[in-house]
């Protein structure tokens, strides 16, 4: 591991190299595409949140002047049953209000719009399940006939797709034990993941079968794997190239409507494009699990946690796949408890099918251990932080989900908290604080990178994880470090599914540490080459010749008097030394280290009004490396203010039919900079020793925290807790009521 | 020996076994044992996640295995 002291370029914060083109509009995002003679495809959705569909009539749409195509699940390979075919274009039943039936490419998309009005669609219409106490209930209305509690042919028909199970210890020894019982049920709410660009691609197809598609997302190589699933197809037949996007935050690691472009394209002859409306996006594509959280947590008059459980039960949507799993296994990450049971239930409901949001399954589980780890400071009388110290996993503590933690920063957090100014400087009897902490796995994932030697020493970066935010930045900056070269002279690229070897998706918080692990690994191929023909220059052996502040020079000892030759003194003569220069690496990246923070918020309370003011946000973090501080801390912002519009104001709303009622962002209240103080962000490097530069991924933890700060705020000012999100105006004003 | 144990979602493939001991030296050779005990198993090992020593892996085909190493399988972990 190299000292922080010697690094030149890491922990740097040049500009980023795709700034200019963004911030002047120039950046191509989804919806920038088009391409001659093309049409423009829209999606028919359903009016039900549950209804079996008796018979769908597409003639008169088809008939239409301007009209193409129009296409339901019939006309896609019907051997291909997954539930991502069949949320992609519903078959025998709809399943949530907004659930695709029918697509049509028409000329113009007013056309398009009008064909889709005249699709008939004959509907019987079910009752829908809209919440986890209807779904879980026995005799419950079934989402899916079929669905058997964890694939097991025993069962009963369920709309409990699996279950989870965490054991260690004694829980019913651990509870006796204990001076000071805390137990408490939270619910959170869906959010959406809010990204500001909506989903687009166009599509084209060859009489050969080949296809391309430009989308936005955070995976090209996973869109071309699902489309050629849905599309029986081979991956070959299929380019996909990303376009820049315009948030994600997991919500783009899933295909919507690429398949059905690409059908539409085939069977028409011409390029299809197709792009969401903001009320498509609220209504058909995945938000975070709704869920229903309930903890008990344990303690000795000393603060020491001594039994906890957790019963988990996270909506899935339309389909199984629920973050439960994440979510079981993150809920106690942050402690060394002796005994724990954590139980976890995948539900079905008749909603979208979830997808990702920024640390899949940790903000709800999270949320209400540390809103019970609140409650326990309170009862205890101890400092929150000093509390949470007592019981903190370090490097050796067994995490609860089974390994053991190598070197982890949840300690130097919470030091680092104790000491911080913000924290130190008490708030008056107006302001409530409330603390928390937050945790994610990380993950590594393959990753592939090409670096190119060009003439005159200039350094061109080729990799295939889209840069959602400022990842071009952090690559430049770790090849700068390596190879030794300025950072100017780098440019990073964002390639398509044929022009860079294969990446898995931009999520997870892997980017930086795996896709970054390829670049470095990449130019440490490079320098073995241009050591290479340094040798060859001087008459020397290979080993004879090493690599120092961008030069091969001689190693010492090596009697000969030569000047260094530095990259551009190699490039420029590489036709005669062998030709190109070409670093490349692929890679499965393991030991992602895992991630903890700590935040605090302090808000104030309008009571004639609910409203919940924050005042101030802190925000400390463990990043092993920052390798572009402003990124890191930009994430840390980011996530934050995601995680404070999830704790104070977002929610979907859905009226008795399933239907969404706040499906756009005048009703779905995301905060806007106005709502925000100023996030003050504190970056902790506890190195990870799996990444040559000690990386941790950054992205998915500071959505967190922020919950269940956030709630012990308010209940720091208000002396009593509101335990559901969102803490919303009507929801705090009405427990307020309640309270007087 | 190395320890290797299954969480609960796993249990209906192991016929209801928590945890074992068995004698490998590679994730490989654990699988392989592993499917000649429970046939069809090795599909779903090889689709999960598991943490040998502490260290997470999405895919630990070749990874070593000493005769004291924990063996965990975990749901596969995406992200945002």
């Amino acid at each position: 591991m190299a000292e922080v002291a010697n690094f030149k370029a890491i922990g740097t914060r040049p500009i980023r190299p795709d700034g200019v083109e963004k911030v002047t509009g120039r950046a191509n995002f989804g919806a920038d595409l088009n391409l001659p003679d093309m049409l423009h495809g829209k999606v028919l959705r359903s009016p039900h949140a549950h209804a079996r569909i008796k018979r769908i009539d597409l003639t008169k749409a088809q008939a239409m002047e301007g009209v193409y195509a129009a296409i339901s699940s019939a006309d896609f390979p019907q051997e291909v049953t997954s539930s991502l075919s069949r949320n992609i274009l519903a078959r025998d039943k709809v399943l949530y209000h907004g659930h695709a039936l029918a697509a049509v490419a028409a000329r113009t998309p007013r056309i398009a719009e009008e064909a889709l009005a005249r699709i008939e669609v004959e509907y019987e219409v079910l009752p829908p399940v809209l919440t986890l106490d209807d779904a879980m209930r026995e005799k419950a209305t079934l989402v899916s006939e079929d669905l058997r509690t964890n694939d097991d042919e025993n069962s009963p028909p369920s709309n409990i797709a699996a279950t989870q199970r965490f054991e260690r210890g004694d829980v019913t020894k651990g509870f006796a034990e204990a001076d000071v019982i805390v137990q408490e049920e939270f619910r959170v709410p869906s959010a959406h993941q809010g990204y500001i660009e909506p989903h687009a691609c166009v599509a084209t197809s060859n009489p050969g079968g080949r296809v391309t598609v430009w989308c936005t997302t955070q995976g090209p190589f996973e869109v071309r794997s699902a489309t050629a699933g849905v599309l029986n197809k081979t991956v070959s037949d299929i380019k996909v190239i990303p376009s820049e996007i315009g948030g994600g935050f997991g919500g783009k690691t899933v295909v919507y409507f690429e398949p059905v472009a690409v059908r539409l394209s085939e069977l028409t002859g011409k390029p299809v494009k197709m792009v969401m409306n903001r009320e498509e996006v609220f209504r058909a594509t995945g938000p975070a699990s709704a869920t229903l959280c309930k903890i008990k947590v344990g303690a000795k008059k000393d603060g020491r946690i001594t039994a906890a459980t957790a019963w988990l039960a996270y909506e899935a949507g339309a389909f199984p796949g629920s973050p439960v799993g994440p979510g079981c296994m993150s809920v106690f990450a942050p402690y060394d408890i002796d005994n724990f049971l954590v139980e976890g239930y995948d539900v079905l409901v008749n909603k979208p099918k979830v997808a990702a949001y920024r640390a899949p399954g940790a903000p709800q589980s999270m949320h209400a251990m540390e809103c019970a780890i609140d409650e326990l400071a309170q009862k205890l009388d101890m400092d929150p932080i000093d509390l949470r110290l007592k019981n903190a996993a370090k490097e050796g503590t067994i995490a609860p989900y089974g390994p053991k933690f190598p070197p982890i920063g949840l300690v130097e957090c919470l030091e680092a908290a104790k000491r911080h100014p913000n924290y130190v400087n008490k708030t008056s009897e107006e302001v409530g604080r409330g603390v928390a902490v937050g945790f994610w796995f990380n993950i590594g994932m393959q990753s592939s990178a090409e670096v190119n030697i060009a003439e005159d020493g200039a350094v061109s970066i080729m990799e295939g994880s889209p840069d959602i935010g400022g990842s071009r930045a952090s690559m430049c900056l770790m090849a700068a470090e390596t190879l030794g070269v300025p950072y100017e002279t780098i440019n990073a690229h964002v390639g398509d599914t044929e022009s860079t070897g294969f990446c898995n998706l931009t999520g997870g918080s892997r980017t930086t540490f795996a896709t970054g692990l390829a670049v470095v690994k990449a130019c440490e191929d490079v320098i073995a080459q241009c050591k290479a023909r340094a040798a060859m220059t001087w008459e020397l052996d290979v080993e004879q010749v090493d690599w120092r502040d961008g030069q091969a020079v001689p190693k010492p000892g090596v009697n000969i008097d030569v000047e260094p030759l530095s990259l551009a003194d190699i490039a420029k003569t590489m036709s005669r030394t062998g030709g190109p220069l070409l670093g490349r690496a692929s890679l499965n990246a393991q030991g992602a280290g895992a991630c903890f923070s700590v935040n605090w918020t302090d808000v104030t309370i309008d009571r004639e009004t609910g409203k919940v003011d924050v005042k101030a946000f802190t925000a400390i973090q463990d990043a092993g490396r920052a390798i572009h501080p402003a990124y890191v801390e930009g994430q840390m912002q980011g996530g934050a203010v995601q995680g404070l519009g999830w704790a104070l104001n977002e929610e979907y709303i859905y009226n008795e039919n399933g239907v969404v009622e706040n499906a756009s962002f005048l009703d779905y209240r995301v905060p806007v900079a106005s709502d925000m103080p100023m996030i003050d962000c504190e970056i902790i490097e506890v190195p990870n020793p799996s990444h040559p530069y000690g990386v941790r991924g950054v992205g998915e933890t500071p959505i967190v925290a922020p919950l269940a700060a956030t709630s012990n705020a308010v209940r720091d000012l208000l002396g009593f807790r509101i335990n559901d999100l969102p803490l919303s105006p009507p929801n705090v004003l009405a427990a307020i009521d309640a309270a007087d | 020996m190395a320890r290797v144990v299954f969480p609960d979602h796993l249990h209906r493939f192991t016929d209801g076994t928590h945890e074992l001991e068995v004698d490998c030296s590679s994730f490989r050779q654990l699988v392989r044992i592993l499917e000649e005990k429970w046939p069809g198993i090795e599909s779903v090992l090889t689709s999960t996640m598991v943490a040998i020593d502490g260290q997470l892996f999405q895919d630990a085909w070749f990874e070593k295995i000493a005769p004291d190493s924990e063996v965990f399988f975990l749901q596969r972990i995406e992200g945002g």
